[in-house]
């Protein structure tokens, strides 16, 4: 049986049941207790676990992050919410430097089992400092695994695998769809981390993404499908490590790949992929791959420059019009 | 030199000869394995970055007596004379700085970067400062599941100006978690002195925006380092939050390895190495004869063996095996690193 989910209801269901299952996870952050969580993800957990367990934080983003790194090498799992991403940039250095090192420093004597989780990327007119993606940021450093997927089923079965998971995991996920509903299993599930997911079969192109352009993708599908195009639509779900075969096996059987990636183009997702897609399966390639990530700037505010900055359901009908050499 | 360091204190406790005779052999220990990693840095056998702890010996002689091995450690990368002092072996503090498989990281640390979890000391940070959350950190863990350990998270006074400190400072008195901050202030932030980077130099003041308990403290001293860490962890396992000692010490060799000091007057270090704790211990533990020259050259004889041994350890052991590069980064086994 399944139950309709929001994403912020599904993400809390994972922490609690897991907070349920060990007396070690406890959740920190800014506004996460009394307030219910910013974006409420957190609502009711405070009732059920106790302050020592639900911890409000000061606005003190490398402390806390330390804090709950220190937590983690001593015995603890703990979950540290940031309000964004954007904010947790203050606490690189305790994730780049200090969590993904611990292991590694220590030579195996101390691990780091700790998950970091916010909402990444853009959420409307923000404007420049609050609508980043920061999946390419952190999946660049060893000793990190990273889960971006904004599906409330699987966000639910990865939150889960996350704050089970011995090593330190940031998990992004996403304003603007906290709201947004899915099917969700009823009783206890896993979803694998380092897996994507075939959202959409299809035989004419391969279409990657993760995250809320997900939806712009699947949007985009059923356009192509008006336009006979038949699209698979792959969820990368997590980004380090990457689930290569999964793409590979389609761009096989399909031979055109779109890239859709919020994150910046330079050095970015989209990069990666089509790296590991040319060199693995080269003469499977009818058409040279094509990316469409945000712009190469700073997200200004206005609608009109949003708009121009977003890949959108259009950019990618026309993108696969493209790739199959289909004049419009 | 610093009042605190200079003035003679009025009334000194009375200590026994096992404490002295500790407090003794911990202090010369850490100054010969300093020595000696110098002496084979000069022969290229240890690379990279090395701070040595010469001069600063008396917090980690006062470390031995003031608190507990299940207690934590965590601190800096001036960290070999501490790692020493709470246990790990000279052996394998040497073959670390040797870059051998043997040492206490399996020579993925260096000289930097010693943990132990047997001996509850959790590095050995590289990012001035970092490592301030992190024992804050620990401590929570150690509040959470209702020990009364504590967690000793020594800093220098260059990380007393990171931002880590006030956030650190500012949530373990909100939430009264049971960590010991201290300050090594040895004056100088690489070739910067206090002076030059703020406005107040007595950085135990630091603690009275946060209302933390917060004391100076003659460094060159281990009756006094001993005094005020035994008073600081009484309050702290007493449940009453942190506190903060700033131990104002020297440091007689440059930032590290290849910083020839040359910011600091001949005058000031000889002025501080008038009050070398190893020599002053040395010689209060013949005045008050706790032991006779014999007894103090049989402890010089045996640590210098236990040194050589170390180096000779070191240098015995092997590499790590090209292999090892990829292994440590993930618990998971079978992560797919990219090729």
């Amino acid at each position: 049986m399944a139950r309709e989910l929001t994403l912020r209801d599904a993400i809390k269901e994972g922490m609690t049941e897991e907070m349920r299952r060990d007396d070690t996870v406890f959740l920190m952050g800014e506004e996460v207790a009394e307030y219910n969580g910013a974006y409420k993800v957190s609502k009711g957990m405070l009732d059920e676990f106790g302050p020592k367990r639900v911890i409000d934080t000061p606005i003190a983003e490398l402390g806390f992050a330390g804090i709950g790194v220190g937590a983690a090498m001593n015995g603890l799992r703990p979950i540290v919410e940031f309000m964004t991403w954007n904010f947790a940039v203050l606490a690189f250095d305790q994730i780049v430097n200090n969590a993904a090192k611990t292991l590694s420093q220590s030579a195996g004597d101390f691990n780091c089992p700790i998950v970091f989780r916010g909402p990444s990327g853009s959420a409307g007119q923000l404007a420049q400092q609050h609508s980043q993606s920061f999946e390419a940021w952190l999946a660049n450093c060893p000793g990190l695994k990273v889960i971006s997927c904004t599906d409330p089923a699987d966000a639910k079965g990865l939150i889960k695998s996350a704050i089970r998971d011995d090593d330190p995991i940031c998990v992004m996920e996403s304003e603007l769809l906290y709201g947004a509903t899915g099917m969700v299993p009823d009783g206890e599930y896993l979803v694998p981390i380092g897996v994507a997911a075939v959202r959409q079969e299809g035989t004419d192109v391969t279409i990657v993404s993760f995250n809320k352009m997900m939806n712009v993708c699947m949007d985009a599908a059923k356009e192509l499908e008006k336009e006979n195009i038949s699209a698979e639509i792959i969820d990368l779900r997590t980004i380090r490590p990457l689930d290569y075969d999964t793409i590979i096996n389609s761009v096989k059987k399909t031979n055109r790949l779109i890239i859709v990636d919020e994150s910046w183009p330079y050095a970015g997702i989209s990069s990666e992929v089509a790296f590991g897609v040319q060199s693995k399966a080269f003469d499977y390639l009818d058409a040279p791959i094509i990316r469409l990530n945000a712009a190469d700037v700073s997200l200004p505010y206005a609608p009109t420059l949003v708009e121009g900055y977003l890949p959108s359901p259009a950019k990618i009908v026309n993108a696969a019009k493209e790739i199959m050499y289909i004049k419009s | 030199m610093t009042e605190l360091v200079k003035k003679k204190k009025k009334k000194e406790v009375e200590y026994s000869k096992e404490t002295y005779l500790n407090w003794y052999e911990v202090m010369l220990r850490v100054r010969r394995f300093e020595e000696r990693a110098l002496m084979a840095y000069g022969q290229q056998k240890i690379r990279g970055f090395c701070h040595v702890y010469i001069g600063q010996e008396a917090i980690a002689a006062g470390l031995t007596s003031a608190i507990r091995p299940e207690d934590a450690v965590a601190t800096a990368y001036r960290q070999h004379g501490l790692a020493v002092a709470r246990g790990i072996p000279t052996s394998e503090c040497m073959a670390e700085l040797f870059g051998k498989e043997t040492g206490v990281v399996k020579g993925k640390g260096g000289s930097m970067h010693f943990f132990s979890k047997e001996k509850r000391f959790f590095g050995g940070n590289g990012i001035v400062g970092a490592q301030i959350p992190i024992g804050t950190g620990i401590a929570l863990a150690e509040q959470y599941k209702g020990t009364d350990n504590l967690c000793v998270t020594l800093f220098g006074d260059g990380a007393a100006r990171q931002g880590a400190l006030y956030e650190s400072f500012n949530m373990a008195m909100t939430w009264k978690l049971p960590v010991l901050y201290i300050c090594e202030n040895n004056g100088y932030a690489m070739g910067t002195s206090v002076e030059r980077t703020s406005n107040v130099t007595d950085l135990y003041k630091i603690g009275s925006a946060f209302d933390m308990p917060s004391e100076p403290v003659d460094g060159m001293s281990p009756e006094a380092v001993h005094e005020a860490l035994e008073k600081a962890a009484a309050h702290i396992r007493s449940g009453k939050g942190p506190y903060y000692l700033e131990i104002k010490t020297y440091r007689y060799k440059g930032h590290s390895v290849s910083d020839p000091a040359k910011y600091r007057t001949k005058d000031e270090l000889n002025e501080y190495k008038a009050v070398d704790p190893l020599k002053v211990t040395e010689s209060k533990i013949l005045d008050k004869k706790l032991a006779t020259k014999e007894e103090i050259k049989a402890i010089k004889d045996k640590i210098k063996a236990e040194i050589d041994e170390a180096v000779r350890f070191a240098e015995e052991s092997n590499y790590p095996d090209p292999s090892e590069l990829y292994t440590d980064n993930y618990v998971q086994k079978d992560y797919p690193f990219l090729e």
